[in-house]
């Protein structure tokens, strides 16, 4: 019901990485964690403070992170690399490649100011094309949580999943509102029932789409909402059974539209049962500078341009 | 010390595989695999402590660790003949359906090999990330990986160099093949590696010189002074001078043959200087 989801305050999706990776820890004595010269920014100061045995400064070197994570793994540890989503990802691609994703390692690839949420620091900061460059990995699992708590969740949940794993979050404070819901791992959670169209939406942009899907329905236009935390492995299943009684779809995400959950969407839905959708995400383009909400609005990542995007293709049904 | 003459033997017939494999397969890189033969024997036959029954994780046994991941004929043949999968699977070398890649990998299961190498660079900071774990187990283990000297050029590895002294990796012995040639020609001439000693050295590095890297007596003696250095908190590094095609008059000495293969007139020519000691495998 989407009365039932409301914002319960705010905070950083980083903070949920912070607070998960030392419960994590906790739990299982194989988990470390590595940074590049980003442990305030990575919400690392909790773990490091009871586990520094388990924590690996690496210092300005991200290449040199992803293969002494490769080698911890195989080891038998559960390393936890961390850094902005830039540098973890574009930086490193050919480590990742071999050393990680086709050597099948267990490493936790976990990504904080990823997209245009990142605000001031611009566009050399602000990767859009990471999930695109992630999915394209034979075998690696990717997710992109939407708040605080689920990313918590995922945090812990990645900890118990065998394989190398993007996990993709953000720096700014962002509503709460999925405490008490599930996380599984490639597993969508649908977050209303709707019938006249379907919007899939992952990270930030859940929340946007939470908003359009309200106004939406108050004019009498009933949504299902679906977040997809995993990109990678997509929850086809719920993606199919969610457009076969809607018969249109709306993807909602901050990263570029080449590339991201649209694409994979789009694809699924080209192959098994094509429908009319629309995307909200960013037009090929690089970032900038701004304050995030700003940034949001120039993007076209806000409530409106879900808003927007819903009636257009309620309009192509 | 082992037998010295049967290591010898065995080294001869590695040289056999190694010319035999990138006949079969009509490309490799036998330069490199040539050169690096006697370090291969030694470390597998002689140096390691390890077990051909294979478990990645390596609990309480020492650790190769392969960076330039081209010259792996020459590991492939030393695994194979220490036990760690059939000899006969040597044929199968870059074959369709292999588990011998051109490039060694995890990712058909092959026992022996615990990482993808080949995209060059990256095998000293996996190799430092399972001597940090051995340490964190208190497995007093060791951790051995051989790079290029071409590889050096890559930034990772200076990374890892700086990371090594810092954290005082002191369970690691990296050999570097320095045979002073690279696809493109000598070193001096691509790249020049400058002070190579005067680096790893102002890099927190204790540094062992091989002067022949081609003399079995001279790779065992050098590697067990580098063990014998091993925890003292400090990195360890071997300077491996080798040939490059060593053991093969034709391929000795020059860049041409670091990924090409013999035709047959070739490889008959290499075969007749290598005597089969240990028999070939069949193909």
């Amino acid at each position: 019901m989407l009365s039932n989801i409301n914002s319960k305050g705010k905070k950083a999706t980083r903070d949920g990485f912070g607070a998960g990776i030392y419960e994590a820890a906790q739990k299982n004595p194989n988990i470390f964690a590595l940074c590049a010269d980003l442990v305030g920014s990575l919400k690392l100061n909790d773990f490091i403070g009871d586990y520094p045995e388990r924590f690996i400064q690496v210092g300005i070197a991200e290449a040199n992170m992803m293969g002494i994570a490769a080698g911890l793994a195989t080891a038998g540890k559960i390393p936890y690399t961390t850094t902005f989503a830039n540098f973890s990802t574009g930086r490193v691609y050919d480590q990742i490649r071999q050393s990680i994703a086709y050597s099948h390692k267990n490493v936790k690839i976990c990504a904080s100011h990823a997209g245009v949420t990142l605000g001031e620091d611009g566009a050399t900061h602000q990767i859009l094309e990471d999930l695109g460059l992630m999915k394209m990995l034979p075998g690696m699992t990717v997710i992109n949580p939407c708040d605080y708590e689920q990313t918590r969740l995922a945090t812990m949940a990645i900890a118990e999943h065998n394989g190398p794993v993007y996990l993709r979050f953000g720096r700014p404070s962002w509503p709460m509102f999925t405490e008490g819901m599930p996380f599984e791992i490639g597993k969508a959670l649908k977050m209303n029932d709707g019938k006249d169209v379907s919007i899939f939406a992952t990270g930030h942009l859940v929340w946007k789409a939470v908003e359009a899907a309200k106004q939406l329905e108050a004019e009498g236009i009933s949504c299902e909402l679906i977040n997809i935390h995993t990109i990678k492995p997509l929850d086809e299943e719920a993606v199919l059974a969610s457009v076969a009684k809607t018969k249109c779809a709306v993807v909602a995400e901050e990263h570029n539209v080449l590339g991201g959950l649209g694409e994979s969407i789009a694809g699924l839905l080209a192959r098994k049962n094509p429908t009319p959708i629309e995307f909200v995400a960013v037009q090929d383009t690089f970032g900038e500078s701004g304050k995030v909400p700003d940034l949001i609005a120039k993007y076209g990542l806000d409530t409106v341009n879900v808003v927007d995007a819903v009636r257009k293709v309620l309009a192509r049904k | 010390m082992a037998n010295l003459e049967l290591l010898k033997k065995t080294a001869t017939q590695v040289r056999r595989d190694i010319i035999r494999m990138v006949s079969k397969a009509a490309s490799g890189h036998p330069g490199g695999s040539l050169g690096c033969t006697e370090f291969f024997t030694a470390l597998y036959f002689e140096i390691m402590n390890h077990d051909t029954s294979f478990s990645m994780e390596a609990k309480g046994e020492d650790v190769f660790y392969l960076s330039n991941g081209h010259i792996s004929p020459v590991w492939y043949s030393v695994l194979a003949r220490s036990g760690y999968f059939p000899v006969e699977e040597l044929a199968t070398f870059r074959c369709i359906d292999s588990r011998l890649q051109g490039h060694p990998t995890t990712h058909e299961g092959l026992p022996g090999v615990r990482i993808a190498s080949g995209s060059l660079g990256q095998g000293l900071s996996v190799a430092i990330g399972h001597a940090l774990a051995k340490k964190a187990d208190g497995d007093d283990q060791l951790i051995y990986a051989l790079t290029g000297d071409g590889e050096l050029q890559e930034g990772q590895i200076w990374e890892a160099l700086m990371f090594a002294a810092h954290y005082k990796v002191d369970n690691l012995i990296v050999t570097v093949d320095w045979n002073g040639q690279q696809i493109d020609g000598a070193n001096d001439d691509v790249l020049s590696l400058g002070d190579l000693e005067g680096k790893w050295k102002s890099f927190g590095w204790e540094v062992v010189h091989l002067k022949d890297g081609n003399d079995m007596e001279q790779v065992l003696t050098t590697l067990q002074e580098a063990k014998a250095l091993t925890g003292k908190g400090k990195p360890i590094v071997v300077l491996m001078q080798t040939e490059m095609g060593y053991g093969v008059d034709f391929m000795q000495g020059t860049h041409k043959w670091h990924g090409k293969a013999p035709n047959a007139e070739q490889t008959e020519t290499a075969l007749a200087q290598l005597e089969e000691t240990l028999g070939d495998y069949p193909f």
